[in-house]
C-alpha cells in the first residue's frame, strides 16, 4: 500500500534555533498518528511544515495525490498546495480564531470550502450547512449566529464541521482541545473520535495531552527539541515507553 | 482658455505618462487592479481624485468632456470637476452624454448607451472587492492571483442568510472576462448589465492609489446563485417627469407632508425624454393644455 503521506528528513530552524530536525514517517490512509511532547518540543513547528504553512529548510513532504500520485509538496507551486489546503487538506486550529471568520455567521463558516471549490447553489450549500452542524452537535437554528457568540468548545466544533464538509483526505489538528475545560475537552474528544471512525479519517494530531493521543490515535511519535525520540503503537508506546524522556513524559511528570 | 500656470489638465507629462502605462496595462488585463503612483490633486480624496488623474491623462485639447455625479451634472462634486477641467486644460464640456468624448462619473453609468468613441471614467473609493472578508492586502492579492474567488460567494450567501435575498444593491461584484472578480464601483447593480458597453471603461481610485478597466464588448458577470440568480433591479414606477419606466430613478421628497416622487437619476436623459414630449405623472400640465 502507498503511504497518504511520507515525510522524509524534514527539518526547520529559526536562525541558530532548531524547530525540528530530521523528521520521519509514513502516514497510510485511515491511519491516525499522534504527536507529542512538552511545550517547545517543535510540534507546531512540524505540524506546520507538513501542511505548507512553513516551508522546511531540508527534507521531502511526499503526499499522494489524487490527479499525479506522490508529489513533494514542499516543491509543488503555490497554486497546487493552495489547492490542496482547500480541498484534500483541513487544518483545525487551537485557537479557533485562527481557524473561522468570526465576522461570518455559522453556515457561512461551513459553506465557505463547499464555495471554494465551485458551489454555486444556495440551498444546497445550506442544506450540507445544516447537515454538518448537526452533525458536531450545534443546533440548527444558530446556523444564522457568527460564532462570537458562541462558547469555545463550539467555536472548536464549528471549526471541525468547516474543515471536514469537503470530505478532506488528511486532516492536520494542532492542539484541537487546548484551552478548553476539562469537561468540554471530553465531548469534544468523543465527537472527534467518532467522526474519525465514521469518515475514515487519515490525520495528524499535535497534543501535549496523552489523554488525547490515547483516544484518538493509532500510532504515535514522541518528540523532544525538535527531534523524535520514540515512535511507536500508541498503547505500546503509552504502557511500555522505551526512551527515558518517553518514561518522564508518561509518569506525568513533564506534563503541563 | 486654460489658466497658462498650469500644464495641459493640471498634471505634468511624466505623470500623465506614468497614468497611461498603468491604464494601458489595466486594459490589457481587464479587471486586474494596477497600483499607480496617486499625486496629490486640489480637492480632498473622496472627492474622486482617482477618477481626476485618469480622466487627465485621458484628455487631449478636442475632447468634449461631461462630468456626473449620481446620474446629475448640476451636484457641487461635478460642477467642481467640470470647472478644474475648463482652467486646468480648456477642454469643452457639455452635460448632453451623446456630444461627451470623456465622461467622468460617480455613481452611476448614463442611461444613453454609450459608443466605441467615448471614454467612461468611474470614480472609485475601495478598489478591493474582497477587503470586508479579507483585510490583509497580500492574501487578497494572492486570492485574485490565484482565481480564488470562494470568498465573494461567501459574502453573497450571508446577504441572503441575512435577508432572505442578496440584499447587496450597490458596488455588486461582477467577473471580468472569466477571470479577475472587481468591484465596479458604488453603481447601483441596476447599472451592472450595462457594463458591458462598446465605450473603453476606466476605474479610478485615488487614496488606494489603484488604476483598472473593462475594455470595449468584454464579458462581464454579476456574481450570484444558481438558485438565487441576479436581479438588475430599480424601483418599480416610471418617472414621474419623463414617464420612462426603463431607468434608474431616485426617489424624491417633495413636501412637508411626506409627498414623494420618482424621478430619473439621469438628469440630461430625463431632460432629453422631456423636450421630446414624453411626460410624467407629475410633469407641469401646461403644455398638455396647449
Ligand atoms: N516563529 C518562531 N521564531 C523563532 N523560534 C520559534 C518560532 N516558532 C517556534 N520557535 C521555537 O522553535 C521551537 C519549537 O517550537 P514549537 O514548534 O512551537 O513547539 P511546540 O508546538 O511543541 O510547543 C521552540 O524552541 C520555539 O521557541
Ligand atoms: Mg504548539
Amino acid at each position: 500500500m502507498t503511504p497518504l503521506l511520507s515525510v522524509q528528513n524534514v527539518a526547520k530552524y529559526y536562525g541558530a534555533r532548531v524547530g525540528c530536525e530530521g523528521v520521519n514517517f509514513d502516514l497510510y490512509p485511515g491511519e491516525v498518528m499522534g504527536i507529542v511532547g512538552e511545550s517547545g518540543s517543535g510540534k507546531s513547528t512540524l505540524l506546520n511544515c507538513l501542511a505548507g504553512h512553513l516551508a522546511p529548510d531540508a527534507g521531502k513532504v511526499l503526499f499522494d495525490t489524487r490527479a499525479n500520485g506522490m508529489q513533494d509538496t514542499v516543491t509543488m507551486s503555490e497554486p497546487e498546495r493552495r489547492m490542496l489546503g482547500r480541498t484534500d487538506w483541513a487544518f483545525v486550529h487551537q485557537n479557533a480564531r485562527d481557524g473561522l471568520r468570526m465576522s461570518v455567521s455559522a453556515g457561512g463558516n461551513v459553506g465557505e470550502r463547499l464555495m471554494a471549490v465551485g458551489a454555486r447553489n444556495y440551498g444546497d450549500i445550506r442544506e450540507q450547512a445544516i447537515d454538518w452542524l448537526g452533525r458536531v452537535e450545534i443546533a440548527t437554528d444558530r446556523i444564522d449566529d457568527r460564532p462570537r457568540q458562541f462558547s469555545g468548545g463550539m467555536q472548536q466544533r464549528l471549526q471541525i464541521a468547516r474543515n471536514l464538509v469537503t470530505g478532506p483526505r488528511l486532516v492536520f489538528m494542532d492542539e484541537p482541545t487546548g484551552g478548553l475545560d476539562v469537561s468540554v475537552q471530553a465531548r469534544l474528544l468523543d465527537l472527534l473520535r467518532g467522526l474519525v471512525r465514521e469518515m475514515g479519517l487519515s490525520a495528524i494530531i499535535v497534543t501535549h495531552d496523552l489523554a488525547v493521543v490515547r483516544l484518538l490515535a493509532d500510532r504515535l511519535m514522541v518528540m523532544k527539541s525538535g527531534q523524535v525520540v520514540e515512535t511507536g503503537l500508541t498503547d505500546q508506546v503509552l504502557d511500555d515507553p522505551q526512551h527515558a524522556y518517553t518514561q518522564l513524559l508518561v509518569s506525568s511528570v513533564l506534563q503541563v | 482658455m486654460s489658466d497658462p500656470a498650469y500644464n495641459f489638465a493640471y498634471l505634468d507629462e511624466q505623470t500623465k505618462r506614468m497614468i497611461r502605462r498603468a491604464i494601458l496595462k489595466g486594459i490589457a488585463i481587464p479587471g486586474y487592479q494596477v497600483p499607480f503612483a496617486s499625486r496629490e490633486m486640489p480637492m480632498p480624496y473622496g472627492w474622486g481624485t482617482g477618477g481626476v488623474q485618469v480622466s487627465a491623462a485621458c484628455l487631449v485639447p478636442e475632447d468634449t468632456m461631461k462630468v456626473i455625479d449620481q446620474g446629475a451634472d448640476d451636484t457641487t462634486n461635478a460642477v467642481s470637476i467640470r470647472k478644474f477641467f475648463e482652467n486646468t486644460a480648456g477642454v469643452a464640456t457639455t452635460e448632453k452624454t451623446r456630444e461627451a468624448t470623456v465622461i467622468q462619473t460617480r455613481h452611476r453609468i448614463p442611461e444613453e448607451p454609450l459608443t466605441e468613441d467615448q471614454i467612461l471614467v468611474y470614480q472609485v473609493p475601495i478598489p478591493e472587492p474582497l477587503r470586508f472578508l479579507e483585510p490583509r492586502e497580500t492574501e487578497t492579492r494572492k486570492m485574485h492571483a490565484l482565481e480564488e474567488y470562494g470568498l465573494m460567494h461567501v459574502k453573497l450567501y450571508e446577504d441572503i442568510a441575512q435577508h432572505g435575498n442578496i440584499a447587496t444593491a450597490y458596488a455588486y461584484p461582477v467577473q471580468v472576462e472569466g477571470r479577475y472578480v472587481m468591484d465596479p464601483s458604488p453603481i447601483p447593480k441596476f447599472d451592472n448589465p450595462k457594463l458591458e458597453m462598446a465605450a473603453i471603461q476606466l476605474f479610478g481610485a485615488g487614496r488606494e492609489q489603484r488604476i483598472y478597466a473593462i475594455p470595449p464588448y468584454s464579458k462581464v458577470v454579476s456574481l450570484d446563485f444558481e438558485d438565487y440568480p441576479f436581479e438588475a433591479s430599480k424601483a418599480d414606477h416610471p418617472c414621474d417627469l419623463c414617464g420612462a419606466e426603463h431607468t434608474y430613478l431616485d426617489e424624491v421628497i417633495i413636501d412637508d407632508a411626506g409627498g414623494r416622487m420618482f424621478v430619473c437619476s439621469d438628469t440630461d436623459y430625463c431632460g432629453e425624454r422631456q423636450a421630446d414630449g414624453h411626460r410624467g405623472r407629475l410633469s407641469p400640465k401646461l403644455e398638455a393644455a396647449q
